[in-house]
């Protein structure tokens, strides 16, 4: 079921367009609500979106639009307040702290926008880590080929310490990708990162998706970012109110300075 | 400045509240210490000069020169009599003069068990007034003992034994058990019974026959008019005493005399309780260290911008300091309440266990206040001082760094090169120590002990890599990766880690030591026990006052007993050599005693035959065949033969005889010890008809070889459980330092704990990371502590086992074991807060920590 949400000032009413082909992930009336009474903050007012399969989407939206919390809620790293959201076949909302867990071990990729690894252990180590904790052993041949395609090889006995932002996100990037989950979230992934070492990241995460089928979520302010991605979703006031797809970083920022006017004549 | 290290501190309460209680317990140790001992010492003083008051002058007999103590009827002789005591009664001021008759007396209890401490045991007698009154001894039931078969109690005695007026009561003084029947119960102040003795009363005439001879006395007591002049009247009292057999001494000086000796006892107490109290506070230092380090490392860039505004190096140094001695000042004046819980209760669970301190009130001395709290703020303060060094050391440029740099690791050189050399000296001391055997170089091997033990902390981060990944292994091996994480969070900070688990082991470093080295005394005086030894039986009284040689000779003829030799020690010189001589019964000494002659054999009964040990043959290089001209402890000289010379034999001594060649020369002949050998079987139902046939004194010791075991066992056994009870305040300091470091390192690592919730590590997995973690530093402390334990136990082993010949080292494995499995322990409860804290962090918000 879709939500209308009227968008005066842009040609017609928008409605999400439903993906074609196999849904990774899907929010359905989704609302997140913080606090009670007059503290009552609705972070997210019944969102209704799909994540396709294979497809690399990002979510964009000004501060307190509820971009961030549409990526934990549908990470599972927050509880929802109502509706669904699911990953897969699984609903969220009826799994307890241990299956959410369980589910983000097994199925969900994580990166950060900062702080993503553990000091003590060296890179390689960072990318099996999700494995280690689930007690798997990892595909050796497909980890080298993820190291090989982030471009790590010469870095692997390092630790974070000794290695530059750009190198600890491409890290990030390999175990996000490591343990092959049905869906990776990316939280403002080039956030810290000069122009040159995102545009790296930003290209491994593009690459992932074209040639390993991997399906992407990322959460970003930066439309250069968004470029990347086969389809932005805008978010305002906790409502999804515009759809790009096969965007470029001009139309992006088009879209965004409309919102703007949109935002400062209202 | 001052206001922020204020705000600081209560900004931090929670964090500081490990802190604060680490130097609160030592605080409270050291408080509780002083006030107990100000408090009893003060009681004892009162009660002893309660004791002496009216006492103008005492006069106490002097025993004779070069004459024995006590006579062939083993009474003592006084040439303190009616006739003195009348003569000084009629000197100018003397209002009375008490008599007394002292000595030693035990009463059986219901199980025939002596009551009390048996050298603390007073015999005394009752001198009634007019009215059937005695003021030194209050009668509390019945009256004064009056006739020859009576006899008086105080009342805590005649509690403990169950006796009510007209029982009969079993007493001992040295011989057999006498029996009286009990007229009265009186209380008394006398400090020696109220530490743990008893007392009992007889007429004065009763009393002399018990101890000395009619008529006679120990002691006279002059009371005088008030006013009168102590000394003057001390000095005309010695006019009329009989030269050199009696001393007069004052109240007043008697009364100083006490003091002084009370003070002596009471200060060995105290400074046994403060040695362990200052342990508690070393080990403190290290977790107020610890913290310091870990405030200042967080609040660097705040010390940086406090800098960048024109803050001065010694400002921040000053600041940090101001801080801790608050901190400390709190802390202390907790502590100094709980030390006073402590102490009051402590008194308590002694009196209920039989101490018997004189009553009194909470004596709180300004001495102990000051030093209590002085000591509190001065540890807090030394040990905040290298941090607030590093505090200074924090550039104002630091303030503007926007990205989190990793801290980056000082180097360990410096401190790995003076640890090494300081270790190194002291295992040098300690090798040197282990050749030597006079226990006068126990100073030296403290030294050695202290110098070896300091330069193990100063190393133990260089230490922590190989012992920490080890232990790691295993974690990993049986947690996976909860275990790895755990491994590499405690080997992250070397200095913090070291400093965590060197707390523990400092307490298990002196635990070890001690259960080492008491252990292989205690097994050294087992086997030295039993060494030598055939009979089945050792009979011997708790005074060492000796057994009648007529009754002993009854033992012989129990059914059951196959052979008993009694054992007269004496000593006598030979060719300017000291050596023991045992009288015995040439006949059966063989079958009580290993006996192996190298050449000769035992005297034939006579006067002149003596078998000697190898080890004094060997000394003097005597041959069966020799004479010896021995002297005896009368002075009189007799031509001794050597007929054999035996393997050296703990139970036999340096030489052995028959009794009469050794009674002569006794006093009073009597026997110190018997030795039985039972018949097959029937050494268990011999102890009644024994102490039956010696007269059932409650003073009768007859113990078999299990009891010569645990005799020597219980008193290693109590020596080491109260020290592990002392050094169990600085193991609790230690797990509080676990605590905080684990706190302060979740603190730190909110934002790493909620990636890897993110990435699908659960809550149980979180808490496991952590108390693996905590378990690793706790078992690191307690490796470090048992194995450098084992090392001073071992070096030092020579010289606290010489003069005893069957001293090895013995390691106990199950009680080290145990010591590891407590750590274990300590490990998982000091986790049980943190890990909770850790598990229970919100994820979203842990990852958005800065």
């Amino acid at each position: 079921m879709s939500h209308p949400a009227a968008v005066p000032g842009l040609p017609g009413s928008f409605a999400p367009t439903r993906t074609t082909g196999a849904v990774a992930a899907r929010a359905t009336d989704l609302s997140k609500v913080y606090g009670q009474g007059e503290t009552r903050v609705v972070a997210l007012d019944s969102v209704s979106v799909e994540f396709g399969k294979a497809r690399f989407t990002a979510i964009m939206g000004p501060s307190g639009s509820g971009k961030s919390t549409l990526m934990h809620c549908m990470a599972g790293l927050d509880k929802i307040s109502g509706g669904s959201a699911r990953i897969g076949d699984v609903e969220l909302g009826s799994l307890n702290d241990k299956q959410l867990t369980r589910l983000r071990r097994d199925k969900i990729g994580f990166i950060f926008q900062a702080f993503n690894l553990l000091p003590t252990l060296t890179a390689l180590e960072n990318i099996t880590l999700p494995m280690d904790i689930a007690g798997r052993k990892p595909d050796r041949e497909w980890v080298s080929a993820v190291i090989e395609t982030v471009g790590l090889g010469g870095r692997l006995a390092h630790r974070p310490a000794q290695l530059s932002g750009g190198q600890q996100q491409r890290v990030a990037v390999a175990r996000a990708l490591a343990a092959r989950p049905e869906i990776i979230f990316a939280d403002e992934p080039t956030g810290n990162l000069d122009s040159r070492s995102g545009a790296e990241v930003l290209g491994f995460l593009r690459e992932s998706v074209r040639a390993m089928e991997q399906t992407v979520v990322m959460v970003t302010h930066d439309p250069v970012a968004a470029g990347y991605a086969d389809r932005v979703v805008f978010l305002a006031d906790g409502r999804i109110v515009e759809e790009l797809h096969e965007p470029t970083a001009d139309t992006v920022l088009d879209r965004m300075r409309l919102f703007d006017a949109k935002g400062r004549t209202s | 400045m001052l206001r922020t290290a204020l705000r600081n501190l209560f900004a931090h309460k929670a964090r500081l509240m490990m802190t604060a209680l680490a130097v609160l317990l030592g605080v409270a140790f050291v408080a509780g210490t002083l006030i107990f001992s100000d408090t009893v010492g003060e009681a004892i003083k009162k009660a002893s000069a309660r004791n002496l008051d009216g006492v103008a002058v005492s006069v106490q007999d002097v025993p004779a020169d070069n004459a024995p103590l006590t006579g062939k009827d083993g009474k003592r002789t006084t040439l303190l009599d009616d006739k003195l005591a009348d003569r000084i009664r009629a000197l100018p001021g003397v209002t009375s003069v008490r008599r007394n008759v002292t000595g030693t007396a035990t009463v059986g209890g219901p199980d025939g068990a002596p009551i009390g401490d048996s050298w603390q045991n007073l015999g005394a007698n009752f001198q009634p007034d007019k009215d059937g009154h005695d003021p030194r001894y209050p009668l509390k039931q019945g009256r004064g003992p009056a006739a020859a078969n009576e006899i008086a109690l105080d009342e805590a005695t005649a509690r403990a034994s169950g006796h009510k007026l007209g029982d009969s009561v079993k007493f001992a003084t040295d011989g057999p058990a006498l029996t009286k029947k009990l007229v009265g119960i009186v209380t008394t102040d006398d400090p020696q019974v109220t530490a743990g003795g008893s007392l009992a009363l007889f007429d004065t005439a009763t009393a002399q026959k018990l101890y000395l001879h009619p008529g006679q006395f120990d002691e006279l007591v002059v009371a005088a008019e008030p006013g009168t002049d102590q000394q003057a009247l001390t000095a005309k009292v010695r006019e009329v005493l009989p030269e050199k057999r009696a001393e007069a001494t004052s109240g007043a000086d008697l009364a100083a005399q006490q003091s002084t000796m009370i003070a002596e006892k009471n200060k060995a107490l105290s400074q046994t309780l403060l040695t362990f109290a200052g342990i508690a506070l070393f080990v403190g230092v290290f977790i107020i260290a610890n913290t310091f380090t870990m405030l200042i490392s967080q609040r660097s860039r705040e010390i940086a911008l406090l800098r960048a505004v024109g803050a001065s190096r010694r400002q921040v140094v000053r600041s940090v300091l101001a801080e801790a001695a608050l901190l400390g000042l709190i802390s202390s004046v907790i502590g100094f309440a709980l030390g006073l819980g402590l102490a009051v209760s402590l008194r308590a669970v002694l009196d209920a266990n039989g101490a018997g301190f004189p009553n009194g009130p909470v004596v709180i001395s300004p001495t102990s206040v000051l030093s209590a709290l002085g000591v509190g703020v001065v540890v807090t303060v030394l040990a905040a001082w290298l941090p607030s060094r590093k505090a200074a050391k924090i550039a104002p440029v630091e303030a503007l760094n926007t990205v989190e740099a990793p801290p980056t690791q000082r180097s360990l050189m410096v401190r790995n090169s003076l640890g090494a050399v300081i270790t190194g000296i002291g295992v040098a001391i300690m090798l040197y120590v282990r050749t030597l055997t006079s226990v006068d170089d126990l100073t030296t091997a403290m030294a050695g002990s202290m110098v070896t033990l300091t330069g193990v902390i100063i190393l133990a981060p260089l230490l922590s890599r190989p012992l920490v990944s080890l232990a790691g292994v295993v974690t990993t091996r049986l947690f996976g990766v909860s275990g790895r994480l755990a491994k590499e969070n405690a080997l992250r900070n070397p200095r913090r880690t070291a400093a965590t688990a060197s707390a523990l082991m400092i307490g298990l470093t002196l635990m070890t030591g001690m259960t080492v080295v008491g252990l292989s005394t205690q097994q050294a005086m087992d086997e030295k026990a039993a060494k030598g030894l055939t009979a089945d039986l050792k009979i011997s009284t708790s005074t060492y006052t000796g057994l009648d040689t007529a009754l002993s000779q009854k033992v012989a003829d129990i059914p059951g007993v196959e052979a008993m030799a009694p054992l007269r020690r004496t000593g006598i010189t030979a060719t300017n050599y000291s050596m023991t001589l045992i009288g015995t019964d040439l006949t059966t000494i063989g079958k009580v005693a290993q006996l192996d002659f190298v050449s000769g054999s035992l005297p034939h009964t006579g006067t002149d035959g003596i078998a000697v040990s190898q080890d004094m043959a060997k000394k003097k290089g005597w041959h069966p065949g020799d004479t010896l001209d021995a002297t005896f402890p009368d002075n009189k000289k007799t031509k001794l033969r050597i007929t054999g010379i035996y393997a050296d034999n703990d139970v036999l001594g340096d030489s052995i005889s028959a009794t009469s060649v050794v009674d002569p020369h006794l006093d009073r002949p009597l026997n110190d010890e018997l030795l039985v050998k039972a018949q097959d079987g029937r050494t268990d139902g011999l102890s009644t008809p024994i102490r039956h046939a010696l007269g059932d004194s409650p003073l009768l010791k007859v113990q078999d070889r299990a009891d010569l075991r645990k005799e020597s066992a219980e008193n290693v056994n109590t020596v080491l459980y109260v020290s592990y009870g002392l050094l169990g305040m600085s193991v609790v300091i230690a797990v509080v330092g676990v605590v905080n470091t684990l706190a302060m390192s979740v603190f730190e690592r909110t934002r790493e704990i909620g990636m890897l919730r993110a990435i699908g590590l659960a809550r149980s997995g979180i808490k496991q990371m952590v108390r693996l973690e905590s378990v690793v530093i706790a078992l690191f402390g307690a490796g470090l502590g048992i194995g450098l334990g084992i090392f001073l136990s071992w070096a030092a082993g020579t010289m606290l086992g010489h003069g005893l010949p069957t001293y090895q080292l013995l390691l106990p494995w199950g009680r080290l074991g145990l010591f590891l499995l407590i750590a274990l322990v300590v490990g998982v409860l000091a986790a049980l807060w943190p890990a909770r804290r850790a598990a229970r962090l919100n994820m979203l918000e842990a990852i958005g920590a800065q």
